[in-house]
């Protein structure tokens, strides 16, 4: 099965998952995005690589960070940016997905954007477009978070440089969540030796230690020692019903405090995709306390977010 | 007409043949095998030399598409397809639009089908009215129509009260009751094995307790009614085994698994091959081997194509949202021969599952080429290989998780009551 993510030459030609891309293309994108890092502490916060080029961002789901972050780094790159809430338009209207994105690709548009709920949208949408156009995927289901995965591995990178001596802990909602998928993917394939996520049966895939992964469901035993702490965000129509009896008791065993977080090495990084649900998987003392990085994120995600338009542009 | 088809390796089953036979066709029916009858005189001869000759197939699950659903597939365009496929009888399942829970609704597509002329249709009838799974239909009535069994196609019943009563009902008339096993709670939403391949692509996944579960309370309530069950498409190591004890403890069950079910696993579904997307979900290679040894040791009985044409515009979505199910009645042969050249199988082993069982499962005369028996014939070509494209697929549907394999078996002539329908 060819890998769709990748040109005849090797080269990253659409970004649909971090499964399947080898660590060199893993690689140029941190160390393109480390090079993009500065550009923000500029007076011109501009560079004119993407200059003529129109980037579409678009959002079959709803997104604000995501969205502002990709629209931010387009417009960095000197692109020009058309932002489309599609749930809100074409959609209820009873256009499908690649209707929309003719439509579009007739206006001439090179890239693509695009968040939707459903897994495998952005596979789709890849092996439909025009062999010109690049596709970003920006959040499909529960499958992949591609740019988030890689701003975490940018992050960790930044705080702890030596990845192949590291232990990492997950810890949440890994059945839904499409950034654990991501991150995940991104961990193992850079050479992070020990990966775990801790988490409640209800909230973990059948199988999920297939993917490279230890699996605990005890927070004061998953912790233990770890160099790095992701946390995942729990959906509101989660924490009440079959998944989980009440936020408060999923507060209770699996919310990061202070005290649980004694647990991990005393440098030990904390991390958050965003939006969070202070009290609910985070304590703040935690979220807003000397070992958060998770403000850091949402900066470097705009790098990093620079570095896959550039590349996919240059392939 | 008199048709004398020489030279060809005959295969029967049923009858134990499996050997260079001649075969000889007068007034739709078969006349002689190996030698001549008195005074023929062939209007037509077929020289199938190093080509096979078996009983038409018959097919338990294929959906025609109509009433209801013509732009997917017609009568007319499925037909031409089962011919091509060398399927001479086939069942339908009764989710039509409107579901097949009137009798006139039966009496008319059996009406359609015969005046094609062409394969010979036999209808299941809805267990319940609109397949809703509250009341049950004139089972009577509809079998007075032509309705051959009694099925829910692919929707559950959730009452197991009106499970049981629809079970006793049936009983008491000796119908036959068709389930697929799927428990719609677990199964809920579900697109895939509950396995790696879905936690990797985030695919909400299908348990295989939902089989299990549902194969549990089937095989109880028929037991405690005595109703004769047929369970569709197994997909399970575990529901094969579930079957096989109960067959060695001698309850009346029967059980066909599909064509696809024997070649593809969820590792199949690739970077989301939509055309993968089936009912039941294709499971992991251990549920793979234990089908085909299933099916090996009788405890599967027959293999169907479970035919569902579905249209382009309908697998066009993200995986979990493209329309379930795949074209078949064109691959049931060849995916049967290969099943039967990666187990190191017989041939006539392995026709046996497309002929003579699913025709013994239906309590129907066909399935073999007894002497006097209607002449259903398929003769193919074990050794032509053929790509599957959309351009070679007689069928509306094009999708099919097998787009671009090349499969050994062409079919080279279908007789239907002795006429020749394709060739």
């Amino acid at each position: 099965m060819l890998n769709p993510q990748l040109n005849d030459d090797g080269e990253l030609k659409h970004l649909l998952s971090i499964e399947g891309l080898p660590k060199r293309i893993l690689n140029q994108i941190l160390d393109t995005a480390e090079s993009f890092a500065g550009v923000a502490e500029r007076e011109v916060k501009k560079v004119p690589l993407l200059r003529g080029k129109t980037v579409c961002n678009l959002f079959f789901e709803n997104s604000t960070r995501t969205r502002t972050t990709f629209e931010i780094a387009a417009k960095r790159l000197s692109a020009d940016v058309i932002t489309l809430n599609v749930s809100t338009s074409s959609q209820s209207k009873g256009e499908t997905i690649l209707d929309t994105i003719d439509n579009l690709t007739a206006m001439h548009a090179d890239m693509f954007v695009v968040r939707h709920a459903q897994s495998g949208a952005a596979h789709m949408i890849a092996k439909h477009v025009a062999p010109h156009i690049s596709v970003i995927n920006a959040g499909d289901g529960s499958h992949a978070h591609p740019t988030q995965g890689l701003l975490d591995v940018f992050t960790i990178r930044k705080y702890k440089p030596e990845m192949h001596n590291l232990r990492v802990a997950i810890v949440g909602d890994v059945l839904h969540s499409r950034v654990a998928r991501s991150e995940i993917h991104a961990l193992t394939t850079l050479g992070v030796p020990e990966v775990r996520v801790i988490a409640p049966k209800t909230l973990l895939p059948q199988d999920v230690e297939k993917l490279g992964v230890h699996v605990y469901h005890d927070m004061n035993e998953g912790l233990k020692d770890v160099d790095v702490v992701m946390m995942l965000r729990l959906q509101n129509e989660r924490m009440a019903g079959a998944m989980l009896p009440s936020a408060q008791e999923y507060f209770k065993i699996y919310g990061l405090t202070s005290e649980k977080l004694a647990l991990a090495k005393p440098d030990a990084i904390v991390m958050h995709p965003g939006p969070m649900n202070r009290g609910v998987e985070i304590d703040s003392a935690v979220a807003d306390g000397t070992q958060s990085v998770i403000l850091p994120q949402v900066t470097y995600g705009i790098a990093v977010r620079m570095a896959v338009m550039s590349i996919l542009a240059g392939n | 007409m008199k048709i004398h088809i020489k030279n060809g390796h005959l295969i029967d089953p049923k009858n134990g043949i499996d050997a260079k036979q001649d075969i000889y066709i007068a007034a739709g029916k078969i006349a002689a095998i190996g030698n001549a009858p008195e005074g023929f005189v062939a209007n037509q001869t077929i020289d199938a030399t190093n080509l096979v000759i078996i009983p038409g197939l018959v097919d338990l699950s294929a959906r025609l598409r109509e009433p209801g659903f013509e732009h997917k597939a017609t009568l007319e365009s499925e037909i031409l397809a089962a011919a091509a496929g060398g399927v001479t009888s086939l069942v339908c399942p009764p989710d039509t639009d409107p579901v097949l829970d009137e009798p006139g609704l039966v009496e008319m597509l059996k009406h359609r089908a015969k005046q094609l002329n062409q394969a010979h249709v036999y209808p299941l009838g809805a267990l319940t009215h609109q397949l809703a799974g509250k009341e049950i239909t004139e089972m009577c009535e509809l079998s007075e129509a032509g309705c051959v069994g009694f099925s829910q196609a692919d929707v559950t019943i959730k009452d197991t009260q009106v499970l049981w009563r629809a079970m006793q009902y049936a009983a008491t008339f000796g119908f036959t009751v068709w389930l697929r096993p799927e428990e719609p709670y677990l199964a809920k939403d579900g697109v895939a094995h509950d396995g790696e391949v879905a936690a990797r692509l985030g695919l909400k996944g299908i348990p295989t307790a939902a089989e299990t579960l549902a194969i549990a309370s089937i095989l109880r309530i028929a037991k405690e009614t005595g109703a004769k069950v047929h369970l569709c498409r197994l997909s399970s190591s575990e529901g094969v085994e579930m079957v096989r004890t109960a067959k060695k403890a001698g309850q009346q069950v029967t059980c066909d698994v599909s064509a696809n079910h024997l070649h593809l696993t969820d590792f199949d579904i690739g970077y989301f091959n939509a055309n993968t997307h089936l009912k039941p979900p294709v499971r992991s290679q251990r549920d793979k081997t234990a089908l085909s040894n299933g099916l090996a040791d009788g405890t599967i009985d027959a293999i169907c194509s479970d035919h569902t044409p579905v249209d382009d515009d309908a697998k066009l979505y993200p995986f979990a949202e493209a329309e379930a199910g795949a074209t078949g009645l064109e691959l049931l042969l060849p995916l049967t021969l290969k099943w039967a050249e990666e187990n190191k199988l017989k041939l006539s082993d392995a026709v046996k599952h497309i002929t003579q069982a699913p025709a013994n499962i239906l309590g129907v005369e066909a399935g073999d080429l007894s002497v006097n028996a209607s002449a259903d014939i398929c003769v193919f070509d074990p050794k032509q290989y053929w790509k599957v494209e959309a351009k070679a697929l007689l069928s509306q549907g094009k999708n099919t998780p097998f787009l671009g394999l090349e499969l050994a078996g062409k079919v080279k002539y279908t007789l239907v009551n002795g006429h020749v329908v394709h060739g």
